[in-house]
This record gives structure tokens, C-alpha cells and sequence, in this order.
């Protein structure tokens, strides 16, 4: 049962991230990435991190997803075919050249690899939310707060990037 | 060696709680009064850094004793060779802050965020530095990385700027891809992300595994973006060209010394069971990064650009170092990044002082003549470059003499040879500024740059590099002996 479900949630993300790359409409491809994020939250779900899959689909699939949907409406772009470059064809055929080359070569290295390493013993909890809030404010607190900083960074170059310029010649 | 155990040590974070204590105080000053008080920013900085750098010498058993003190549940660590490498980032940091007073005034650009981000980001190097655990470091990786791709595109007017911050934020997170990745292979391997535990682990362990080379190739790319080594410097050119003058000297050497500091701590403590598999490919990146810079540096026109050449050359030295190993080159990657900051970032200080509004004033050419109109200026350029060079009596050839001879000591003879025609190399480009000072004659007077961004900061600042320069290059005991306590304490 566990299997199906795995399999139908693969299925449904590689699907929806073709269709995504594959539409030329920005909206229908916004979508097809919400899907994508919605299948991928289910595979976390499945594999126990149940934080991971909540957290995948508020701030992906929701906020994120939502922010470009917005950007696409604000732009207002053309639902027509873009012509990206003259040699469409060209383009094509090397990205499926290169792509063939990098999975040929995944999937020697992976044979060669053979069997994963024994996976260590992980506990009942692992990767739950109780567990991983736990962690974050015990084992990881450091961590944690340094990120609390980072994000303080982030918010202070954005701002500093984007904000409007405000005169601060000499006054 | 000792090792004392503790949970929550406020004082272990003492030198990191006061940077960012100031730059949220530098945000608020803003914040609060506006542009009033904006002289007020770098000197509450400043004093921020020299806080710090006061609680790093005087944290207890400060380059005495071998004492390995872990806090926060092994996440922190904090060691001589983090506080050195604090150090660093706090020299470099104070001394940017000096040369960038006047020039962000006659840009028009004097914000508080630009000193609380170089704060942060000095406040993430430190972080690299003392982080006893891969995400801890990943994190740290991540707060430098991200002010300084604000950093870069701080001057928002110039197309220049805009340029070299894109680039460096969609290439610099691309690498931090690979850095993460590789972090999660070791992880899935060894099940900790702690440096000990992990060290431990591979004792017992043996490191056949193939997940876990991968893992560590990755960290290479990682670390090889963020120090700039061939093959993964193409970034570097650019994003030095286009970044306001002080950042660049800023960039240059104190994120460059960060990475260096996290890539030993990760490779000499947690993977030496790896060595044999990563010897060659270092070998390579060491020699590639070294030739590759000093080459393409011999064309350059524009001495930013040149300068970039040529640091990524000197992380192609310092890899040298990094695979000699042991004390011997351990010590002389401590003694080296120090004597970079230094003559560096006093380079960047002499650039910075003649580069002009809007920075049009950085080509090679335009140093024609500067050493007849700021016979100072052009003087300690001269000492800087000279020591880049790695002529004495400076620190830059104290510290090439360390690393090559701990390269031939420890049977890197190729190596060392590579690196010794290098620095030969080097020398055409670095002298051609001085040819140009002293012994080119510009078309007309007024062509030679105008000192627009002196001030008593920059003056004191370029003092304080020259003095670090000479003094490394003529009483170098002193620094060995503190960099003899510093090298290896956490093995």
C-alpha cells in the first residue's frame, strides 16, 4: 500500500515538473509547480518528516508559489510563444545531449557504488515534528539562532538592494 | 590536550554577540533618527570590532595553552586557531571600515546597512571559523555569503555593481548547492554532521565508502568557489571589478581566510582518513589556480581586475600550504592569510583613495604620475605590491619563504618549484603599477587621479597595513610564535 502510494506521489511529481517545463503558458507552468511541490511534500510525508512536508507546503507550494503568481500577473506577460533564439532546434538537441550524458553517468556511478552504506538505526520520532523541535531548541539551538541572524542579513540586503533610493547626499 | 565540556557558554559567543549587538544598533541609530547621526555608524562599529577583538585575546587560556574548549553541545568550538582566524577577519574588517568612510560619503551612500552587513558577515566568518559541525559551518558559509552579495551591488548606480552582485549571488549560491550536498553525503554516511564525531567514526571506520569521496569532492567545489581556486574562479574577476573598492579588498581577504579556515577544520580534522583521495586533485587545483591567476593577470588593464587575477593566485599558494600539511603548513597558512589581509587590503585602501566618484579612475594607466602627486600614497602602494610580490623585507615573502619550504619539506618539490616560477611571474604585473607611478609621465598634470576619498580613517588605516607588512616581514618570530600556538590545536 505504502509502495503504491510512493509510486503514484513519483509519477505525479515528474509529471507535473514536465508540464511544467514543457508549457509555454506562465501561469499553467506556476501551477504545474505547485503540484510538483504538493507531490514532493507527500514523498516527505511518507518518508516520516512530517515537518519537512508541512513546512514544503505552506512556504513552497503556498507562500512562494504565491508570490509568483503575483509577479506573473504584474508583469502581464503575453500568453504567446516566445522566440527564445533562432537555433531552437540546436538548443534542444544539445540540452538532450548533455542531459543523456548525465544520466548515462549517474547510473554507471551508481552501479558502481553498489549497495548503499548500511543506514544507521534511526529512532521511531526521527523527523517528526515534536522530535525535530526538540532538537532545534536543545542539540541545535546554536544553529538555530545563527540562522535567526542570517535571515536578519538577508532582510537588510534586500532592503538596501531594492528599496527606493533616499536622498543622503550631504546634507 | 584538555577538553572541557559545556553546554550554553555565553562567553564561548561573546566576540559574535557584540558584532551583532552593534549592527542592530547601527540599524537602529538609523532607524530612529535618520540620517542625523550618520557619522555615528562606522564609529559604533568600529568599537564593536575592537570589542570583540578585546574579548578574543582576552578569552581565558587566549594563545597560551592548548585548551580545546567545546560549547553548545559540540556545535561550537573555540581554539586558538579559531581565535587567529578571528583575528584576521577582524583586522580586515576594521581596516575596510577605515578606507570606506569618505569614500561612501562622496558617493552619496553613508547607510547604516552597510556597516551592520559587514558586521554580519564578519560576524559568519567567525562562525566558520569556531563551527565544530557541518551545518554550523553550512550556516556560517551562508551569513558571510549573503552580505556580501549585498555588499557587492551596495553602490546600486553603477551597472558595474548591479553586475557583480547578480553574478555573485546566482553563481555564489549554485556553489553553496554543492557545499550542502556534500554535507548531506557525509551525513548519510558517517550519521553525524559533528567534525569529532565524524573524525571518530572514519577511525573506526575505515573510508572506503564511495558516497563519502563523493561527499567530500563535493565540499572541494564548495570551498574551491568560495576561496576562488581554478577551476571554480570564474566569478572572481568580475564580481572584484564591479564591487565598490572596499568591499573588493574586504572580499578579498577576510571571506577568502574564512573559507580557508572551515576547508582545514573539515578536511585535517574530520576527513584525514581521506587524504590519499584528496592529495591529487588538490595537487592540481593548487598548481591550475596558481599559473591560471598569475597569467591571465599579466594582461589585465584594470588594477581591480588585476588585483583579482592575483588573489586567486594567492589561494593557489595557500592550497600549496593546505597540502603540505602538518605544523609546518599549518603555520604558514596562518602566518600567509595575515600577511594577506595586511598588504591586500592596503592596496585596496591606496586604490580606494584614488579611484574617483563613480571609481573611473582604476586602470593601470591611470597611475602615471601618482608617485610625483602622493609620494605617500604611492610609497606604501609600492610596499604593498612588493608584497604581494614576495619581495622582502616584506610579509608576503616571509610567508611564500614558509609555505614553499614546508612544501619542500614535506616532498611537494614540483609544487614548490610551480609556485616559486609563479611568484617570479607575478612580479612583471605588480611592478608594472610601480613603473607606472614613478617612471610614466601622464599626457597632461591634470591626469594624474585626485586623493578624493583621503581622509585621517584611510591614512590610519594604510599606516596600520604597512606597519603589519613590514613588521611581518622583518620580526616574523614574534607572529610564528603566536601562530605556533594557534596551528593545530584542535588535532
Amino acid at each position: 500500500m505504502e509502495l503504491l502510494i510512493f509510486y503514484a506521489f513519483c509519477v505525479g511529481a515528474v509529471v507535473s515538473a514536465l508540464l511544467m517545463v514543457t508549457t509555454k503558458r506562465p501561469v499553467r507552468a506556476a501551477m504545474s509547480l505547485v503540484a510538483t511541490m504538493s507531490f514532493l511534500a507527500g514523498l516527505y510525508a511518507l518518508l516520516n518528516a512530517h515537518l519537512i512536508a508541512v513546512l514544503q507546503l505552506i512556504v513552497y507550494a503556498g507562500a512562494i508559489m504565491v508570490l509568483f503568481l503575483f509577479v506573473i500577473m504584474l508583469l502581464n506577460i503575453e500568453e504567446k510563444e516566445g522566440k527564445l533564439a533562432k537555433n531552437v532546434f540546436f538548443i534542444q538537441l544539445a540540452g538532450t545531449v548533455v542531459v543523456g550524458i548525465l544520466m548515462v553517468a549517474m547510473v554507471v556511478v551508481m552501479n558502481k557504488i553498489g549497495a548503499p552504506v548500511a543506514g544507521a538505526a534511526v529512532d521511531e520520532t526521527f523527523g517528526t515534528t515534536k522530535a525535530v523541535g526538540w532538537m532545534l531548541f536543545t542539540k541545535y539551538l546554536l544553529p538555530f539562532e545563527i540562522a535567526s541572524v542570517l535571515l536578519l542579513a538577508a532582510i537588510v540586503g534586500a532592503v538596501i538592494l531594492a528599496k527606493r533610493r533616499i536622498d543622503n547626499s550631504k546634507a | 590536550m584538555e577538553q572541557v565540556m559545556s553546554s550554553i557558554s555565553l562567553s564561548a559567543i561573546a566576540p559574535e554577540l557584540v558584532l551583532v549587538a552593534c549592527g542592530l544598533i547601527v540599524l537602529m541609530i538609523q532607524a530612529v533618527f535618520g540620517s542625523r547621526f550618520r557619522d555615528s555608524f562606522a564609529y559604533v562599529s568600529l568599537l564593536g570590532i575592537g570589542g570583540a577583538a578585546f574579548l578574543v585575546l582576552t578569552s581565558p587560556g587566549a594563545f597560551e595553552s592548548k585548551i580545546v574548549e567545546y560549547s553548545f553541545c559540540d556545535m561550537w568550538v573555540v581554539d586558538n586557531f579559531s581565535r587567529f582566524f578571528k583575528l584576521i577577519f577582524l583586522i580586515g574588517t576594521g581596516l575596510t571600515l577605515l578606507i570606506s568612510l569618505r569614500y561612501l560619503d562622496n558617493e552619496a551612500m553613508q547607510h547604516s546597512e552597510y556597516y551592520a552587513l559587514m558586521l554580519l558577515c564578519t560576524v559568519g566568518m567567525m562562525v566558520m571559523a569556531s563551527a565544530a559541525e557541518l551545518i554550523t559551518i553550512f550556516l556560517g558559509v551562508e551569513l558571510m555569503s549573503i552580505s556580501l552579495y549585498a555588499l557587492a551591488g551596495y553602490t546600486r548606480s553603477r551597472m558595474m555593481s548591479n553586475e557583480a552582485a547578480i553574478k555573485y549571488f546566482i553563481l555564489g549560491s549554485f556553489a553553496s548547492g554543492f557545499l550542502i550536498y556534500g554535507i548531506a553525503l557525509i551525513y548519510g554516511t558517517t550519521g553525524t554532521s559533528q567534525i569529532p564525531a565524524i573524525a571518530r567514526y572514519l577511525a573506526q571506520a575505515g573510508a572506503g565508502a564511495a558516497v563519502l569521496v563523493m561527499g567530500m569532492a563535493l565540499l572541494i567545489i564548495g570551498f574551491g568557489f568560495k576561496t576562488a581556486s581554478v577551476p571554480f574562479h570564474m566569478w572572481a574577476p568580475d564580481v572584484y571589478e564591479g564591487a565598490p573598492a572596499p568591499v573588493t579588498g574586504f572580499m578579498s581577504a577576510g571571506p577568502k581566510a574564512a573559507a580557508f579556515a572551515a576547508f582545514v577544520r573539515i578536511f585535517m580534522e574530520a576527513l584525514p582518513t581521506l587524504q590519499t583521495d584528496w592529495i591529487m586533485v588538490i595537487w592540481l587545483i593548487a598548481v591550475l589556480t596558481m599559473t591560471v591567476g598569475n597569467i591571465i593577470a599579466l594582461v589585465q588593464e584594470n588594477i581591480k581586475r588585476m588585483l583579482a587575477y592575483s588573489s586567486i593566485a594567492h589561494a593557489g599558494y595557500v592550497l600549496v600550504a593546505f597540502l603540505a600539511a602538518g605544523e609546518l603548513g599549518l603555520t604558514s597558512i596562518l602566518y600567509y592569510m595575515l600577511a594577506y589581509t595586511f598588504m591586500n587590503i592596503g592596496a585596496f585602501a591606496v586604490i580606494t583613495m584614488l579611484a574617483g566618484a563613480g571609481e573611473t579612475r582604476v586602470k593601470v594607466e591611470d597611475y602615471r604620475g601618482v608617485g610625483y602627486k602622493h609620494p605617500v600614497a604611492a610609497l606604501a602602494m609600492s610596499l604593498f605590491l612588493f608584497s604581494l610580490a614576495g619581495i622582502p623585507p616584506t610579509g608576503g615573502f616571509m610567508g611564500k619563504f614558509y609555505i614553499f619550504s614546508a612544501a619542500v619539506k614535506q616532498g611537494y618539490i614540483w609544487l614548490a618549484i610551480i609556485g616559486v616560477l609563479n611568484s617570479v611571474v607575478s612580479v612583471y604585473y605588480y611592478l608594472r603599477v610601480t613603473v607606472a607611478m614613478y617612471m610614466q609621465a601622464p599626457e597632461k598634470d591634470e591626469d594624474v587621479p585626485a586623493a578624493s576619498a583621503l581622509s585621517p580613517a584611510l591614512v590610519v588605516a594604510i599606516f596600520i597595513s604597512a606597519y603589519g607588512v613590514l613588521s611581518l616581514g622583518l620580526f616574523p618570530s614574534t607572529y610564528v610564535a603566536m601562530v605556533k600556538e594557534s596551528f593545530l590545536s584542535f588535532l
